[in-house]
């Protein structure tokens, strides 16, 4: 009897309809979020499968792949001066741009008042952020392999690189430093502190994890980049560069060079390649990953 | 008192360093006609009130009235805020803060403030505590662990800690917290300390040992305390201000005054929870 009373009590209420709706939604995204993990397997999958046919095929030896240099030769090709012109690049990148992109960041955050040039500064730099990479290619080009006359050196590659990643830097490290509790600003300022003295002892401290993890997530964008490298002329170049005022290939446009050749062999060293390129993109992403969650719960 | 009598005081105080205790009832801050703007918000309305050395001053209100901002234009942290605007004058032994050659980071050294939110650094219990005195550029080890477990035992929580100095202050309990805030308030022996509500982000057992504790401190320091608790402001000052909406001081006179006979009807309706 009291279940037939409880039966009624909601009898007036349909939600068939309004229950469905909910399941037909929830089907859609669940399905939209996996788009990108289905996309991401078939990749790897494809890139997978063509080292393995690399390695059986084409006898491609890892070892040799990562000790010798770049050859017209497919056999006795390599990926070793890819890889240190990437690594260069990388800690070019880094002095280039992490020092600005901070400085820019602890300023526009810490110092500059909120006013219509603030405003113009920030605008520019989210626009700047959002310039397809080639056309840093081309500054890089028209300013300093010929401008100021560098030739396609490993210097021009690396500052077109780091123009290229500072915004990136800028906004993440302004969003680290947004994220520091202006509790311990007061805190330290109220303690007697100078302004830079509290942003040297506290702010940068405490969001230096945040400012770390961007700045890895800039540079893996800056070593995959090869639009801007070919712009500045970083291709057709088989030896490892001796420094930075040297000719270079990095491992985009090494992998790019090979993809164009006629040769299957060549081709799948560019599977190769793409591998290892990857897996400087997977360590990074790491490291990145880690800093984060190490300190995410330090404030 | 007129403003020659207390720069005098100023200088005799910088030179010979005379102990406080040596001139009770001293005045120590001072404002007069003090407005305070944000943008196009008045704040505060000219506010003249007289601060006395080594007693505890109480500031109560109804939210909005301006408390938080009189306190942080005493060490003038309403500096950081853009759009804030001061005008009038707040004396500090005779010295108006807000005159060109004053540097506002030397004033807050001798003027520290606690805060409604505990905030520690995310560093070791040590480094708090440790901060005010380094930069202020002490860097010798042994004076440094001196002055370290003073001020823990000033506040209060040197029994608790001591073990774990090398602990981070943020895995101490939010009273624990508040109290090593304090510590490093008082670690660089300023003047006057100025709280803000230090215990309304505590539990009720937290909150009582930093009132027993504020008793202690005002031997040695002038304490300035924004609260909303009027049983706090009774229970721990010697004097009390009532501000009420729009920034303006209605009343200040001894505690035991303003809570049993207070001058002002709206003071007596404000104590008595008719309104606020």
């Amino acid at each position: 009897m009291s279940s037939e009373t409880d039966h009624d009590l909601f009898a007036d209420v349909d939600l068939g309809w309004e229950h469905r709706k909910n399941r037909i939604f929830l089907g859609i995204i669940f399905a939209a979020s996996m788009f990108g993990v289905v996309m991401l397997a078939l990749l790897l999958f494809d890139v997978a499968t063509d080292l393995y046919v690399g390695l059986t095929e084409y006898n491609i030896n890892l070892v040799d792949f990562l000790t010798r240099d770049g050859s017209r030769r497919e056999e006795l090709s390599g990926f070793r001066g890819a890889i240190v012109a990437s690594i260069m690049l990388m800690v070019l990148v880094t002095f280039l741009a992490f020092f600005v992109g901070v400085g820019s960041a602890i300023y526009l955050e810490e110092y500059a008042p909120d006013n219509r040039i603030t405003r113009l500064i920030e605008a520019n730099l989210a626009n700047l952020a959002g310039v397809p990479s080639i056309v840093y290619g081309l500054l890089g080009l028209a300013a300093f392999v010929n401008g100021v006359g560098m030739g396609p050196i490993l210097l021009a590659g690396a500052i077109a690189l780091g123009l290229l990643v500072m915004p990136i830097i800028i906004v993440s490290a302004q969003e680290a430093l947004r994220a520091v509790p202006d509790g311990v600003r007061n805190g330290s300022l109220a303690t007697g502190a100078t302004q830079w003295q509290t942003i040297r002892n506290v702010v940068l401290p405490a969001a230096m994890p945040g400012i770390m993890t961007g700045t890895i997530l800039a540079l893996a964008r800056a070593i995959g980049e090869t639009a801007p490298l070919i712009m500045v002329g970083a291709i057709f170049i088989n030896r490892m560069p001796r420094g930075p005022f040297d000719r270079f290939s990095a491992m985009p446009t090494q992998i790019y060079n090979w993809a164009n050749e006629p040769s299957q062999h060549f081709i799948h060293l560019a599977a190769t390649g793409i591998v290892v390129l990857l897996s400087f993109l997977f360590v990074m992403n790491l490291i990145a990953i880690y800093i984060r969650h190490r300190y995410e719960t330090e404030i | 008192m007129s403003t020659e009598e207390q720069s005098l005081i100023t200088t005799e105080v910088q030179t010979e360093n005379t102990t406080r205790t040596d001139r009770p009832d001293e005045t120590v801050l001072e404002s007069r006609g003090l407005d305070v703007h944000y943008g196009d918000e008045r704040a505060l309305s000219d506010v003249s009130i007289e601060i006395p050395e080594h007693k505890v001053t109480a500031i109560i209100g109804p939210s909005g009235c301006g408390k938080s901002t009189f306190l942080r234009s005493i060490n003038r942290m309403n500096d950081q805020i853009d759009a804030c605007r001061v005008d009038g004058e707040l004396y500090f032994h005779g010295k108006n803060v807000y005159d060109d050659d004053v540097d506002p980071v030397a004033l807050r050294r001798k003027i520290g403030q606690v805060f409604q939110k505990p905030n520690p650094f995310p560093k070791s219990v040590y480094d708090n505590v440790a901060y005010g005195l380094r930069v202020q550029g002490l860097d010798d080890k042994l004076d440094l662990d001196d002055a370290v477990e003073r001020a823990l035992r000033g506040a209060a929580l040197w029994d608790e800690v001591e073990g774990k100095l090398d602990s981070s202050g943020l895995d101490l309990s939010g009273g624990q917290q508040q109290r090593l805030c304090i510590a490093r308030a008082i670690a660089t022996d300023p003047e006057v300390i100025l709280m803000d509500e230090p215990t309304s982000a505590l539990d009720p057992v937290a909150a009582s040992k930093i009132e027993d504790l504020i008793d202690e401190l005002v031997e040695e320091y002038t304490v300035v305390i924004v609260t909303h608790n009027m049983q706090q402001a009774a229970r721990i000052s010697d004097k009390t201000a009532v501000f009420l909406t729009g920034g303006e001081l209605v009343e200040f006179d001894d505690t035991a005054t303003i809570f049993e006979d207070p001058a002002d009807d709206r003071v007596e309706d404000y104590i008595t929870g008719k309104f606020g």
